[in-house]
């Protein structure tokens, strides 16, 4: 078995005169949660496509859990779980019957089935209800449901895309805590879509940020956020003058000082020690009352990769 | 295979048991179906539907009816309610869901007209009865059997074939309407134009099968080799379209 779970080489997908993904080279370990982070349009749906085989890829190539996309497509769907962008739940049937359904597809045996259903639905509070036709559902129990069908035949490779996308934040907090314990608990791989930074940050071993179909950054999300820019410190006080701010500014170790609604907003050089910064301040007459050490969100380090590319 | 495309059966089933919503309406709506052509039709065919082959007509034609509204859901349907992606990322072939939708549909249609086309015997066998029970010839019963299969087969897969190409559900049915319309009203249609010599043999020929007892053994096997041929064209029409890639993206 290969360690890892998914390799593309200069993978390329056209539509027309459009290019969906652009050479994409991206390599995703077993055992983690891969995140591709990108705004709307920029090919994260079309990357799943390709992975699993439902499209041809205009050039390159990509092996899933160690099947080429092209030749062995059958092999990888076989051994993948996915929800895609919609949850391709039948809403006439009950829970137990959508999960019936995809448990006999994947050659579950019966008694086997009965039971991953039952431990499946139970982990996601949904066994009560596992009767009712799921059309009555609201989205986000349907998402969860989506999520256990995907996980049903216990899959190595779970595709998720955009699983949250749509679900009010109660449901959204709700079903990434689900998918974080899923994940934890089978030990599968997932690759998952998004274009929310939060989610990508809190479940996300390793994340990738795409545009318009080109792979801009592959990493940890600590090191992306380190890579953005070094530590940040936020002091909640009184008395930040000009002078202060001059004062700062002059620092090699400050890279940039600025007020933000009262607050002093500083970025600094990395290794940086605080300590001296602010017995500086005081000095200069400022009066500090809260200290808050921080690093660039991943939301600024997306949006900063964003501004590059511009 | 087989026990894949069966289980697309199983789904197809658990889907048109529930496709009004409740199981009281679904009974209510099949009840209506087998009152009219179970009995009705026959009582006014009368002794005609078992001596003659007038009841021939009704093998073939009733799966016709039977098969418009399912078969028009097949693949529109999924794909309307975004079900059809994830069933194409599932492990099935291509054939296996192909063959699935159609199997589906073949033996739901022919169980049906089945059990009609033997529902009906009983208002015969009320209205005619003459101390013994009135049942079909063996031999036209068995030419039934075959031709309503044929018949099912062959509007499940033209109308699996239109539901691959529809974009919608109503599109699908609308363009399987107009499909059956033809189909059945197009001979009629056809022989309004004929020269009247031409009518007359005509006449005169279909005369021949009328007469109870009469052999029916060429027209039967010209028809039967007719609707092979015909249904084994539409199926490789509908294996060549059926592709995922085009699928997803259609």
């Amino acid at each position: 078995m290969t360690e890892t779970a998914i390799i593309t080489e200069n993978l390329t997908r056209d539509f027309d005169n459009v290019r969906a993904v652009d050479n994409l080279t991206l390599e995703v370990p077993r055992g983690i949660v891969f995140g591709l982070l990108g705004p709307n349009g920029s090919g994260k749906t079309t990357i799943i496509r390709l992975l699993l085989g439902l499209l041809e890829p205009t050039g390159g190539q990509a092996e899933v859990l160690g099947f080429d996309t092209r030749a062995q497509a059958g092999a990888i769907r076989e051994r993948a779980g996915a929800l895609l962008e919609h949850h391709g739940l039948y809403e006439k049937l009950s829970a137990e019957e959508n999960l019936e359904f995809y448990g006999r597809i994947n050659r579950v045996p019966k008694v086997e089935c009965k039971a991953r259903i039952k431990e499946l639905l139970m982990n996601l509070g949904l066994w009560e209800r596992r009767r009712e036709s799921i059309g009555t559902w609201s989205r986000g129990m349907k998402q969860k449901l989506a999520v256990a069908r995907a996980l049903l035949h216990r899959p190595p490779l779970i595709f998720l895309d955009e699983p949250t996308a749509g679900l009010d934040p109660i449901a959204q907090a709700a079903l990434r805590e689900d998918l974080a314990a899923l994940g934890a608990r089978e030990g599968v791989t997932v690759f998952l879509t998004t274009h929310n930074m939060s989610e990508a940050e809190k479940l996300c071993g390793l994340v990738g940020v795409i545009r318009q179909g080109k792979l801009l950054a592959v990493d940890h999300p600590d090191t992306l956020r380190a890579q953005a820019g070094g530590p940040r410190v936020e002091i909640i006080g009184r008395g930040f003058s000009e002078n202060t701010l001059t004062i700062l500014r002059a620092r090699p170790e400050i890279t940039s000082a600025e007020r933000q609604n009262g607050h002093l907003s500083l970025h600094l050089q990395a290794g940086t020690d605080v300590a001296p910064l602010i017995n500086l301040m005081i000095g200069a007459g400022v009066q500090v009352e809260e200290v808050r050490k921080g690093k660039a969100s991943l939301e600024e380090v997306f949006l900063s990769l964003m501004e590059e590319e511009k | 295979m087989i026990i894949d495309i069966l289980t697309m059966i199983w789904k197809e089933y658990r889907e048109v048991m529930r496709q009004s919503g409740s199981k009281r309406s679904t009974a209510l709506r099949f009840l209506i179906v087998m009152v009219t052509m179970s009995v009705i039709l026959p009582w006014q065919a009368g002794i005609a539907w078992v001596t003659t082959p007038v009841s021939l007509g009704f093998w073939i034609l009733i799966p016709v009816i039977l098969v418009t509204t399912m078969v028009a859901d097949s693949f529109a349907g999924e794909r309307e309610r975004h079900t059809l992606e994830t069933l194409l990322a599932s492990r099935l072939s291509d054939g296996v869901i192909l063959f699935g939708k159609i199997g589906a549909i073949v033996s739901y249609t022919w169980v049906v007209t089945q059990i009609i086309m033997h529902i009906a015997l009983v208002p015969i066998n009320i209205r005619f009865w003459e101390g013994r029970i009135i049942f079909y010839r063996a031999d036209a019963m068995l030419i039934g059997l075959g031709l309503s299969l044929l018949s099912a087969s062959l509007v499940s897969t033209v109308g699996v074939l239109i539901s691959l190409r529809a974009s919608s559900v109503k599109q699908a049915a609308q363009t399987l309407g107009l499909a059956v319309f033809i189909l059945a009203w197009g001979p009629i249609l056809a022989l309004q134009v004929l020269p009247d010599e031409w009518k007359t043999r005509l006449g005169q020929a279909l005369k021949v099968y009328m007469v109870p007892g009469a052999d029916l053994t060429q027209a039967i096997f010209t028809i039967a080799a007719a609707l092979v041929v015909v249904n084994a064209g539409f199926l490789i029409a509908a294996m060549i379209r059926f592709q995922r890639a085009r699928l997803i993206l259609d």
